[in-house]
């Protein structure tokens, strides 16, 4: 029971993580139709950002918290700026060349990746958090890490946030709209390029989120990070269903579950390739994943 | 016309293959181009990997650039040539023939079970699903479940099992020989293909895949045909990486390895026969020396932060692609065909977001 | 009884190619202020393209001059908010929202005529809170119109609204048209020949891309021969 259950929480946490990132793939695709590959690198920027300023900027403040704290909200704030920046400068000059635009990410995320190996090298950095978070709390006997209630707490949060910002706000307005039919909202006369713009910025916030939380998770920020968690996040976007929040929410949930139990009660890398296995059986029994916007015709 | 036709299909490839092939015998060097005279065992080793990926560009190109399928998994197929017979030489004991012709089978049977299953979508779909096999794949090689591929140790050939002709420095210049025999050989075939009436049809899916179902073709069909083809190409290309490199390592079943491919296609030009190729050898290469460039005189002059980047090969790489996607959508091709539309402007069907929506067309 | 009006629209040589078809062929016309101009032809000879290319949705070549101003390559958005309304023939209502963020979506205006539009749709008051995609047809028809009828537009552009519309209905939709075109001009796309008897001055007929014929509505509807011949249907 007290396995079963560190098992789960842990799934829950890891599906965080999934889900943040799947939410802002989610949306943009939604959105713009762009499949952006170079969310691993808002991912990996929010984490670098934390890391560094956690040990430059703040370095003079005393409460460990307080430093973590103020360093991760840098790291949101490079993010979202970093993904502003990005939409600006390298999707919005290719409006409505799709295939265009895929590929910018795609170079853009060889680029980054690269970059960021030079500036800093291929060693993971130890990534410094309050003590707090490396104890474990007992809960009906097992011993959970309490990283994993963070993680599931920021992501629930995050998932409230962005359901308010979707149905409260003129701009949630005009993404919903958008996701369904961007020409109808243009005809209405309005600019939908400027939702782009902050889509991508609260598409690269939630990855920062994602990127500080890995930080936590597994310790130490590497070059690399992006890249290997956002291929489950493509996943459980496609499971989801583009443009759907909640759809990635569940689908976050399940992958992150059935990852979980499956590499243990069947062995390591099994759970990888079962992932892999539901990604194809819902493709090919529901295009739409599901709760989403057509992502490729039925062939 | 015949005669221009006779000197631009066959004459012009076999002119550029000769005198390539000509290069073990050329023992002088060319400075900044290369360390050591080109007939040099380093040398030969670059070429032969030049030579190579531009090889495997051109399989990727035959569904992307001709086709318009986007594939994100390439890679796998070129994995199971650079392991499969690998494993089958080695863990498994196997006569090195028994083992290409097995690899080369198992290849061609899982293309037609994975094309066949990722096909049944389109678009983007498809190219996550491709994503998908190639990362199951890349799992079950790290994970190495029957200790067969030796997971991140990566798998060294056995080499007294391999061609005598294949095996030590000295024979370099034969693994650049079969290198470039390779190349000539997908070239030829790509080429055939393309031209015969399957490959008219992938080029017509490539531009608009409704119209060829209106004329009462099945795409479908059509595009496993292409999809085929390309992956058994890329695993035999495979198996001469294993060659070329003594062994298989995991780095053939990173996403990024398709990745680059990509990028060398875009680079040389989509769906131009000899763009891709182009691609490939010019990425193999800089992707190589670039790193020379990093550390020379006038880069290590520059600032830190100036430096930094361009001491990356992968970051100038990168970069040059991101220009070229938007200034020069038709890649180093596109230059030659003055106007009309080349590379990534003739793809319309491979990732049109959702072809069902009333969006509105372009001009074009 | 053609009053001597301004014109508020004018389509010169306008080309449109959709992929390989070339679907208008030079379209010239004007659409006087004030009334409703119908805009007909068979299937498929490009009123709806014609529509979209005033609006930019589609590629154009040639001139669409709006009240004087030349629309040139101005993007949709900015063409719309020069107090252009666009009643698509799909509807295009946003079936994830309520019936209220349809209309709120579309406010463009600082005040927005929410009285009007409650006037002549009281059963879209009703169903503020209902989400659009489990309205009849019909009711989505008068939402679309609605969204068009919230700003205080200077031209409409209304593409086949009595489309798949239970007579009773299309009634409705001629008397809401009808107001309407008190209040501002309307280009209307209509294959319902009674609808257009009823409502409409002026008439500009299409085939394969180009104008063939432009008069005054009830003169041309009271031309079987000549309707039979360019709408291949009995008037």
């Amino acid at each position: 029971m007290s396995t079963w259950l560190l098992l789960t929480i842990t799934g829950l946490g890891l599906g965080a993580m999934y889900f943040l990132i799947a939410s802002g793939l989610s949306l943009i695709y939604g959105l713009m139709g762009v499949l952006n590959f170079a969310h691993g690198a808002f991912i990996t920027v929010g984490a670098y950002s934390t890391w560094w300023t956690e040990a430059h900027l703040f370095s003079g403040v005393h409460s460990t918290v307080l430093r973590f704290l103020l360093a991760a909200l840098m790291g949101l704030v490079v993010g979202g700026v970093f993904a502003a920046l990005v939409e600006l400068i390298l999707i919005r000059p290719l409006y409505n060349r799709h295939i265009e635009q895929v590929l910018v990410t795609v170079g853009l995320s060889i680029a980054f990746v690269a970059l960021v190996q030079g500036i800093w090298g291929t060693d993971a950095k130890a990534f410094v958090v309050p003590p707090w978070l490396h104890d474990t709390t007992t809960v009906a006997g097992a011993h959970i890490p309490n990283d994993r209630w963070v993680e599931i707490a920021t992501a629930a949060v995050v998932l409230g946030l962005l359901q308010l910002f979707l149905r409260r706000t003129r701009y949630g307005l005009i993404i919903r709209a958008g996701v369904e039919n961007r020409a109808m909202v243009q005809a209405l006369g309005i600019d939908v390029r400027k939702a782009f713009t902050l889509v991508f910025a609260v598409g690269g916030i939630a990855a920062a989120v994602a990127g500080v939380l890995s930080g936590v998770y597994f310790n130490v920020v590497g070059p690399d990070d992006g890249t290997s968690l956002l291929i489950f996040a493509f996943i459980v976007v496609v499971i989801g269903g583009l443009g759907s929040i909640g759809g990635s929410a569940v689908a976050a949930v399940v992958v992150g579950l059935t990852q979980q139990y499956t590499n243990y009660y069947a062995s390591s890398g099994v759970g990888d390739m079962v992932v892999v296995l539901l990604l194809g059986l819902v493709l090919l029994a529901r295009p739409r994943g599901l709760a989403g916007a057509v992502i490729g015709a039925r062939a | 016309m015949m005669q221009r036709r006779l000197l631009s299909d066959w004459l012009v490839p076999l002119a550029v293959f000769g005198a390539l092939a000509v290069a073990p015998a050329l023992s002088f060097s060319i400075p900044k181009v290369f360390d050591q005279p080109i007939s040099s065992p380093g040398t030969l080793q670059l070429l032969a990997a030049c030579v190579l990926f531009g090889a495997l560009a051109l399989t990727y190109d035959l569904q992307f650039g001709f086709t318009g399928l986007l594939s994100f998994g390439h890679a796998l197929y070129i994995a199971i040539g650079v392991y499969l017979s690998n494993i089958a030489i080695t863990d498994w004991h196997w006569n090195f023939w028994v083992a290409i012709l097995f690899t080369m089978g198992a290849a061609f049977v899982l293309a037609n079970v994975l094309g066949f299953v990722s096909l049944r979508v389109a678009g983007i779909a498809f190219a996550m699903v491709t994503l998908a096999f190639a990362q199951a794949g890349a799992v079950l090689a790290l994970k190495d479940p029957h200790h067969w591929t030796h997971g991140e140790e990566g798998l060294g050939a056995d080499y007294t099992k391999l061609p005598h002709a294949f095996v030590g420095i000295l024979n370099t210049k034969n693994l650049y020989w079969l290198a470039l025999a390779f190349l000539a050989v997908v070239f030829f075939i790509v080429r055939w293909a393309v031209e015969s009436s399957p490959g008219r049809v992938w080029q017509a899916i490539r531009e608009n895949e409704q119209r060829v179902e209106v004329l009462g073709m099945r795409p479908q069909l059509y595009k496993l045909q292409a999809f085929v083809l390309s992956s058994t190409l890329a695993a035999a290309g495979g198996i001469v990486y294993m060659l070329l490199y003594s062994g298989s390592t995991l780095a053939v079943t990173a996403p990024n390895f398709t990745l680059t491919l990509l990028l060398m296609v875009v680079i040389g030009g989509a769906g131009s026969r000899w763009g891709a190729v182009l691609g490939g050898i010019l990425y193999t290469y800089l992707n190589d020396r670039l790193v020379a460039v990093g550390s020379s005189s006038t880069v290590e002059g520059l600032p830190h932060a100036l430096r930094t980047p361009l001491e990356q090969p992968l970051f100038l790489l990168g970069a040059i692609f991101i220009l070229i996607v938007f200034f020069l959508p038709g890649g180093i091709a596109g230059i030659a065909s003055r106007g009309r539309p080349t590379g990534l402007r003739r793809l319309q069907e491979a990732i049109r977001p959702d072809p069902t929506l009333s969006a509105p067309q372009e001009e074009l | 009884m053609a009053v001597a009006t301004r014109t508020l629209l004018s389509l010169r040589d306008v080309h449109v190619h959709l992929g390989q078809s070339h679907v208008l062929q030079g379209v010239t016309f004007d659409v006087p202020e004030g009334g409703v101009t119908a805009l007909l032809g068979r299937n498929g000879v490009g009123k709806t393209t014609t529509l979209r290319a005033i609006l930019g949705l589609v590629g154009r070549r040639g001139s669409v001059t709006l009240d004087g101003e030349a629309l040139g390559s101005l993007p949709t958005h900015r063409i719309v908010q020069r107090r252009v309304g666009y009643v698509p023939e799909d509807r295009d209502v946003f079936t994830g929202l309520t019936v209220a963020e349809n209309l709120r979506l579309a406010e463009r205006d600082e005040e927005p005529r929410y009285d009007l539009v409650y006037e002549l749709f009281p059963d879209l008051e009703q169903r503020s809170a209902q989400r659009a995609g489990t309205l009849s047809g019909g009711q989505q028809q008068m939402l679309a119109i609605a969204r068009a009828l919230l700003n205080d537009n200077r031209l409409l552009l209304v593409d086949e609204p009595t489309k798949g519309l239970a007579p009773a209905l299309v009634a409705e939709v001629a008397h809401v048209l009808e107001r309407l075109s008190e209040l501002t001009t309307v280009l209307l796309v209509e294959q319902n020949l009674g609808v257009v008897r009823r409502i409409a001055h002026d008439a500009v007929v299409l085939d394969q891309g180009r104008v063939v014929h432009r008069s005054d509505a009830k003169e041309l509807l009271e031309q079987p021969e000549l309707v039979r011949r360019l709408l291949s249907v009995g008037a």
